[in-house]
């Protein structure tokens, strides 16, 4: 039971920061169906530079804070790098949001493949450093077990949610942002530049989002690949719906996810097929509470009101 | 874009509306962003492969034009990308996101398949092809249908609905491949008995047949029926079409039984007509490749035909790159979203113009 739970967090902060990201792209009005392959991106650059600064350290060369630092940096920049190609399509050509995002998941997807596939695909060396934690730890049972035997990138994960749910509920920038994604027209009429707001607000949730993907690899796989991270972006954007479009609530969310989606294999004495309906439960909980927001139509849980589409000044 | 920050600086550039440009006009900015994406792709490939990009070329159009065989894949290939292209079509044209097409394929194919294994030895062959495209048709419009009514009556985000649609449907045919094979492969022994008829000693010529019919009935269904009219007034103006009377609720809703019919027909065909089992991946990627393949053609079901063929060539040609170069196979991924990137991005300067202003030169 504690290692179905300390597994479901682990998972779950994968889910987190694809969400958190997404939530930040979509609070500005774009509707990034490119995120599974924003996240295979970063996962592979994220590798793709630890396999190169090992490569060219050497075994005892390696240096704890570079090795997990490095990464981080990598992804970040590979995954924003696919949020520019994002809002350059979409802002400044001003191509359909779907039609773009489902591009970028393809390219990203075949990117990401051809990365790792010029390595070694175990970095479960890198992965140590990544997974390395308090020792003290392990002297506190279960409650250690639950909060502090993660590593790096599960607590940056929380604090990054959290850090979204502030700046985009108590900041001004937040504020000018959710103006932009409810009504870009008014918002421009403010003077809030638009386009500057939503190439921001894309490459930074981007850059969160990739993390997401490296979280999966270097933290929950232990750093062995697998060429299945696309599917787990699908879910990172279920789960804003899940969540009501609120990275606070997504913390709690993303556990529940993670533990939907591992379940299956915790749970004895069914029948193998019963495992795949599991599966089925986090898109099922999803369309559930997608319609159940509508229904209700409370102006609290609504996606951004121009969600999905492109603004153009002089387009009334 | 470059904004005032006061009166004595004006912007750099300003973007203007342009005339719609003749036809030949558009073709040009079209063949020049493919012209442009394919070097591109050529310098990516020389940076990442060290190889020649003429030669990967050449071996492109081998992969896809080399031998009858493959003639006749590529145009199986074809015919299936554009039949759920089809499909998703008249739910684009009234700017209805389904992106779901993939799991109403699956759907489709599930439901043949349920029909190819229960009943396949107790019907008589055209009872059991009719029954199987009945089942093929009904299950793809249940898929469609819930979303469409969920967006008709509560205006639920149909983007979100039909994505989460694919993924239960891919968990289902995991479930029933599970229960249904009994050695716990997962892997259902494909039924060639139950398929469709085959034509002429070609497999897949029923297939592409019944294709290039649907293509041209969707073609004048849309451009020529009173329906058809309905569907592009409420994808341009969902309110004028509220005041000319339209029932907006239910032509969504009808459009939508026609989409997921299309795909459940889809399934039919790749399921009865080419592999004659089902696994998760029987669709292949399609439903999202199909909404690009439309998005390009402008919702024309004639010019689909072209930009579905861009596609599979993409995809047939990089096959035979990746083995006889020994590369990753997701160079052609990558290849694909460059050109699409291009052919997407190059629709800008189809509808806007750029204008330097003069003003400033002067300035200066």
């Amino acid at each position: 039971m504690l290692a179905f739970l300390v597994s479901a967090i682990r998972l779950g902060m994968t889910f987190l920061l694809g969400s958190t990201g997404e939530t930040i792209t979509e609070k500005s009005g774009h509707l990034n169906l490119g995120t599974p392959g924003v996240m295979c991106v970063g996962a592979a650059c994220g590798c793709y530079a630890e396999y190169l600064y090992f490569k060219a350290v050497g075994v005892f060369g390696i240096n704890p804070v570079v090795a997990v630092i490095l990464p981080i940096l990598a992804t970040l920049i590979g995954s924003a790098l696919m949020g520019v190609i994002f809002c350059f399509l979409t802002v400044t050509l001003r191509v359909n949001q779907n039609v773009t995002g489902l591009a970028l998941t393809t390219f990203g997807v075949g990117v990401s493949d051809f990365l790792i596939a010029n390595t070694t695909p175990i970095f479960s060396k890198g992965s140590k450093y990544f997974t390395a934690h308090l020792s003290f730890a392990d002297d506190l049972g279960w409650f250690g077990q639950i909060f502090f035997s993660h590593g790096i990138l599960i607590y940056l994960a929380i604090i990054i949610a959290l850090l979204s749910a502030f700046v985009l509920n108590k900041t001004k920038i937040g504020l000018h942002l959710r103006a932009v994604g409810e009504n870009p027209a008014t918002a421009d009429a403010a003077g809030i530049s638009v386009s500057k707001y939503r190439y921001a607000a894309t490459c930074i949730g981007c850059g969160i989002s990739g993390l997401g993907g490296l979280s999966f690899i270097m933290d929950y796989l232990n750093g062995n690949w697998e060429y299945c991270i696309d599917a787990i972006g699908w879910l990172a954007i279920a789960l804003v719906i899940f969540t009501v479009w609120k990275p606070n609530l997504a913390i709690i969310g993303s556990i529940i996810f993670g533990a939907l989606y591992i379940v299956s294999t915790y749970i004895q004495g069914f029948a193998i097929e019963t495992k795949e309906i599991f599966k089925m439960l986090p898109y099922i909980v999803t369309v559930i509470v997608l319609l159940f927001t509508s229904i209700r139509d409370s102006k609290n849980s609504q996606p951004p009101q121009s969600l999905g589409l492109n603004y153009f000044r002089e387009e009334r | 874009m470059a904004k005032a920050e006061n009166k004595t600086r004006s912007p750099l550039f300003h973007i203007v509306k342009r005339e719609p440009l003749p036809w030949y006009g558009a073709l040009g900015v079209r063949a020049g962003a493919i012209v442009i994406a394919l070097l591109l792709s050529a310098v990516v490939i020389m940076l990442l492969t060290q190889k020649n990009p003429i030669e990967i070329y050449k071996a492109m159009f081998e992969g896809a034009f080399g031998s009858s065989n493959r003639i006749w894949n590529l145009l199986q290939q074809l015919s299936m990308l554009l039949c759920v292209s089809l499909a998703v079509t008249p739910a684009f044209k009234m700017k209805f996101w389904n992106i779901g097409a993939e799991g109403q394929v699956l759907v489709g194919g599930l439901a043949t398949v349920s029909v190819m294994m229960f009943f396949g030895d107790k019907m008589s062959l055209p009872v059991l092809l009719i029954t199987m495209i009945a089942a093929s048709i009904f299950a793809g419009i249940i898929w469609a249908l819930l979303p469409a009514v969920a967006k008709a009556l509560w205006n639920t985000n149909e983007t979100l609905f039909t994505l989460m649609m694919n993924y239960v449907a891919i968990q289902l045919i995991a479930y029933f491949l599970k229960k249904f094979v009994k050695s716990g492969s997962g892997v259902l022994t494909p039924m060639p008995e139950y398929g469709l008829p085959i034509l002429a000693d070609k497999p897949y010529l029923l297939n592409i047949i019944i294709v290039a019919v649907l293509t041209i009935m969707v073609y004048i269904y849309l451009k020529y029926s009173k329906q058809g009219y309905e569907i592009s007034v409420v994808g341009e103006s969902e309110n004028t079409a509220k005041y000319i009377g339209i029932n907006v609720k239910k032509v969504i809703i009808r459009t939508l039984i026609i989409s997921g019919a299309l795909c459940g027909i889809a399934g039919l065909l790749l399921v009865g007509g080419t592999d004659h089992t089902i696994s998760t991946t029987t669709a292949g990627g399609r439903g999202f490749t199909a909404i690009m393949v439309s998005w390009l053609a402008k919702f024309n079901p004639i010019v689909m035909v072209l930009t579905s063929f861009i596609i599979v060539f993409l995809e047939r040609g990089a096959e035979q790159v990746s083995s006889q170069f020994r590369i990753s196979s997701s160079i052609s991924d990558i290849v694909t979203g460059i050109i699409l990137f291009f052919i997407i991005g190059c629709e800008f300067f189809l509808q806007y113009k750029i204008v330097f202003s003069k003003h400033r030169k002067e300035n200066e």
